[in-house]
C-alpha cells in the first residue's frame, strides 16, 4: 500500500489549507486549483503547484469538472480531495475521477448517490432497522397521497426535498388545509433549486437537537465511529456552533447507542471512507436518522480535538487503500471541544460583509486552534460563502471549554469587515447555552429577544 | 531659511531636471522633492540613448499589442495534428476569428481564435506545454 504522490485540492479557503496541511505532513505533494480572484489565497501560495482554472463564478471554476480534471491531468496528480461543498457530493465528479484514473478521496460514487437522495436514504435505513422519524416511504407522488400520509402521521409535518439537504427545501405544515398548496410550492421550489421536484414527508419534531456521528470505514468495510457532535446552534439550518460531546449525551449508555446507530447506518449502505450520520434527538431522548453526509465536514476539528485523531490524514490514507488504523475500543474521548464558525457577516442580521482585512490578530494559548486562510491585508471575495475562520477550543470539561472560548473570542481581532464574533460572545454568555438547555430553535429565540430589547 | 528664499529655490528647481534637493544651512534643513512620475518621453538626460530608446519601445509595445489568453486550463498545441504544420508563426498576418492554436482539455480539442486582425509578434508558450486559465499565449499587433 502506498500513499499518493500528488493530491489536487479541488476547493478553496480554510478547507483547502487544511487539506494542504495534512498532505504536507504525509509527504504528499499538493496542487491548488483556484479561480482568478483567489490568486492571492494562502493555500495557493503554500501548495507545491497551482493552476488557475477559471473566473470567479464557481460554475466556471470550482464546479467546473472538465477544468479540474484537466488540471489533475496536466499536473500528474494521482488523487483529488474535494473538501466540503462544491463537488464533494457530486457523484458524477466522483465517477469521472475514477474513469480518469484519479482517486477521489471520499466515499464511493454509489454512497454519494444514495446520500444525495434523502427519501431513498431514509427508506434504506428504515429497512435496515435504523430508526427514522415517522414519515412517507420514499417520495410522495402527489397532493392526495401527501394528505393521506400527513393525516396518518399527524400534524405538524415537514415537507422535505429529496435532492435537498442541509436544511434547504424544507417546509413546515401545521394544518391540513395548508398542505396542498404547500406541497405544490415545495415541488416547484425543489425543481428550481435542485433540479428534482421529489418531496418526502416527515413528522415535525418541535424541540429537537441535531446530533451527528462521525464515522470512518476502510475498503474492507471495517467501520468505526468517532463519537458525536451536537450542532443544534443553527440559523436557517446553517450551523454556527458545534460541540463534542453533546451536553445531552449524559450517560455512557446514550453515547454508546448513538455511536452504534451511526455505525449501523454506515454499514447499511456499505459506506466507505469518512462521513457523518445525522440524527435528531427529541425531548424524550429518542434518536432518529435524518440524513447521511457523504463528505468531510466543516466541524471535523471538534472531533479531532476530543479524539486526538487527524481525520483528514486518516481520510487520505483510507482512500489510498490503507486499512483502518483504529479499533472501536481504541477510540477514547477526552475533555470537551467547542467550535465557533466565524463568518464575514453582520453579527445581528447576518448579511455578508466581504472586503479587505485591515488588521488581524489570532487568539492562541493552550487548547485553542484557529483554522483559517485569511491574513492581514487579505481581500475577502464576494463570490463565495462567508466562512472566514473556525475557532475551536478544547477544555477538560464543558465549563472550561466555554471559559476558554470566551477568552479566545476576546483575543480574536478582525478589522475591515463585519464578523459574527460578537454573536458568538453573546451565545457563550447565554444562560441556556451554558446550562446545555437548548435545541435547534435557540438562535431564533436569542435573536428575537435581542429585537425585543432594542 | 526665509520663505522668500524657499520660493526662489522652488522656482529655480522647476526649470531643471532635479527631482530632490536637500540643503542644510545654519542649523536649518530643507528638503524639496518633486513628485513626478517619468513617462517614457521625459527620460532624464543622463540615461544612454540606446537604453532610452529600448524603454520607450517596450512601453509603446505593451500599449499597442493585444494579448491572447487561454480561456480554459489544458495543453497548448500549435498544430492541428501531431505532425501537422503550426496554425501560425511569428510574423504572419492573421484575421479576426482565425484559429491560432488548440488547447486540449479532457481529450477535447478547443480551437482558440484571434480577436483581432493583425501580425503575430510573439508566441509565449511552447508546444505541448500545459496552460492555465488566463495564461498569455500570443502577442498580436493589430493592424
Amino acid at each position: 500500500m502506498k500513499l499518493f504522490k500528488k493530491v489536487l485540492i479541488a476547493n478553496r479557503g480554510e478547507i483547502a489549507l487544511r487539506i494542504n496541511r495534512a498532505c504536507r505532513e504525509l509527504g504528499i505533494k499538493t496542487v491548488a486549483v483556484y479561480s482568478d480572484v483567489d490568486k492571492e489565497s494562502l493555500h495557493v501560495r503554500l501548495a507545491d503547484e497551482s493552476v488557475c482554472i477559471g473566473p470567479a463564478n464557481p460554475t466556471q471554476s470550482y464546479l467546473n469538472i472538465p477544468a479540474i480534471l484537466t488540471a489533475a491531468e496536466i499536473t500528474d496528480s494521482d488523487a483529488i480531495h474535494p473538501g466540503y461543498g462544491f463537488l464533494s457530493e457530486n457523484y458524477h465528479f466522483a465517477e469521472a475521477c475514477t474513469t480518469s484514473g484519479i482517486t477521489f478521496i471520499g466515499p464511493t460514487p454509489e454512497n454519494i448517490r444514495l446520500g444525495g437522495d434523502k427519501a431513498k436514504a431514509r427508506q434504506t435505513m428504515k429497512r435496515k432497522g435504523v430508526p427514522v422519524v415517522s414519515g412517507s416511504d420514499g417520495p410522495v407522488p402527489n397532493e392526495e397521497s401527501a394528505v393521506k400520509i400527513a393525516k396518518k402521521i399527524g400534524f405538524p409535518i415537514v415537507l422535505k426535498a429529496s435532492a435537498g439537504g442541509g436544511g434547504h427545501g424544507m417546509r413546515i405544515v401545521r394544518e391540513e388545509k395548508d398542505l396542498e398548496q404547500a406541497f405544490y410550492m415545495a415541488q416547484r421550489e425543489a425543481l428550481t433549486a435542485f433540479g428534482n421536484s421529489e418531496i418526502y414527508i416527515e413528522e415535525y419534531i418541535p424541540e429537537m437537537r441535531h446530533i451527528e456521528v462521525q464515522i470512518m470505514a476502510d475498503s474492507k468495510g471495517n467501520t468505526i465511529h468517532l463519537s458525536e457532535r451536537d450542532c443544534s446552534i443553527q440559523r436557517r439550518h446553517q450551523k454556527l456552533i458545534e460541540e463534542s460531546p453533546s451536553p445531552v449525551s449524559s450517560t455512557e449508555k446514550f453515547k454508546k447507542r448513538l455511536g452504534e446507530l451511526g455505525v449501523k447506518a454506515a454499514r447499511a449502505i456499505k459506506y466507505r471512507n469518512v462521513g457523518t450520520v445525522e440524527f435528531i434527538v427529541d425531548s424524550k431522548g429518542n434518536i432518529y436518522f435524518i440524513e447521511m453526509n457523504t463528505r468531510i465536514q466543516v466541524e471535523h476539528p471538534v472531533t479531532e480535538a476530543v479524539t486526538g485523531i487527524d481525520i483528514i490524514k486518516e481520510q487520505i490514507k483510507l482512500a489510498a487503500g490503507f486499512p483502518l488504523e483504529y479499533k472501536q475500543n481504541q477510540i477514547k474521548l477526552s475533555g470537551h471541544a467547542i467550535e465557533c464558525r466565524i463568518n464575514a457577516e453582520d453579527p445581528e442580521r447576518f448579511i455578508p460583509s466581504p472586503g479587505k482585512i485591515t488588521f488581524l490578530s489570532l487568539p492562541g494559548g493552550p487548547g485553542v486552534r484557529v483554522d483559517t486562510a485569511i491574513y492581514d491585508g487579505y481581500l475577502i471575495p464576494s463570490h463565495y460563502d462567508s466562512l472566514i475562520a473556525k475557532l475551536i477550543v478544547h477544555g477538560k470539561n464543558r465549563e472550561e471549554a466555554i471559559t476558554k472560548m470566551k477568552r479566545a473570542l476576546d483575543e480574536f481581532i478582525i478589522e475591515g469587515v463585519n464578523t459574527t464574533i460578537p454573536f458568538h460572545k453573546k451565545v457563550m454568555n447565554n444562560t441556556d447555552f451554558i446550562s446545555g438547555n437548548f435545541n435547534t430553535n435557540f438562535v431564533e429565540k436569542i435573536n428575537s429577544s435581542i429585537q425585543e430589547n432594542t | 531659511m526665509e520663505f522668500e528664499d524657499l520660493k526662489e529655490l522652488i522656482e529655480l528647481l522647476k526649470d531643471t531636471d532635479i527631482t530632490e534637493l536637500q540643503i542644510e544651512k545654519e542649523g536649518s534643513k530643507v528638503k524639496i522633492k518633486r513628485e513626478k512620475t517619468l513617462s517614457p518621453i521625459e527620460m532624464p538626460i543622463h540615461k544612454s540613448p540606446v537604453l532610452r530608446e529600448k524603454i520607450v519601445a517596450e512601453d509603446e509595445e505593451a500599449q499597442r499589442l493585444v494579448t491572447v489568453t487561454s480561456p480554459i486550463v489544458g495543453t497548448f498545441y500549435r498544430s492541428p495534428t501531431p505532425d501537422g504544420s503550426p496554425f501560425v508563426e511569428v510574423g504572419i498576418k492573421v484575421n479576426k476569428g482565425q484559429v491560432l492554436c488548440i488547447i486540449e482539455a479532457m481529450k477535447l480539442m478547443n480551437e482558440i481564435e484571434s480577436d483581432v486582425d493583425g501580425i503575430v509578434v510573439k508566441i509565449l508558450v511552447e508546444n505541448g506545454h500545459p496552460v492555465e486559465y488566463g495564461e498569455p499565449l500570443f502577442l498580436i499587433e493589430p493592424i
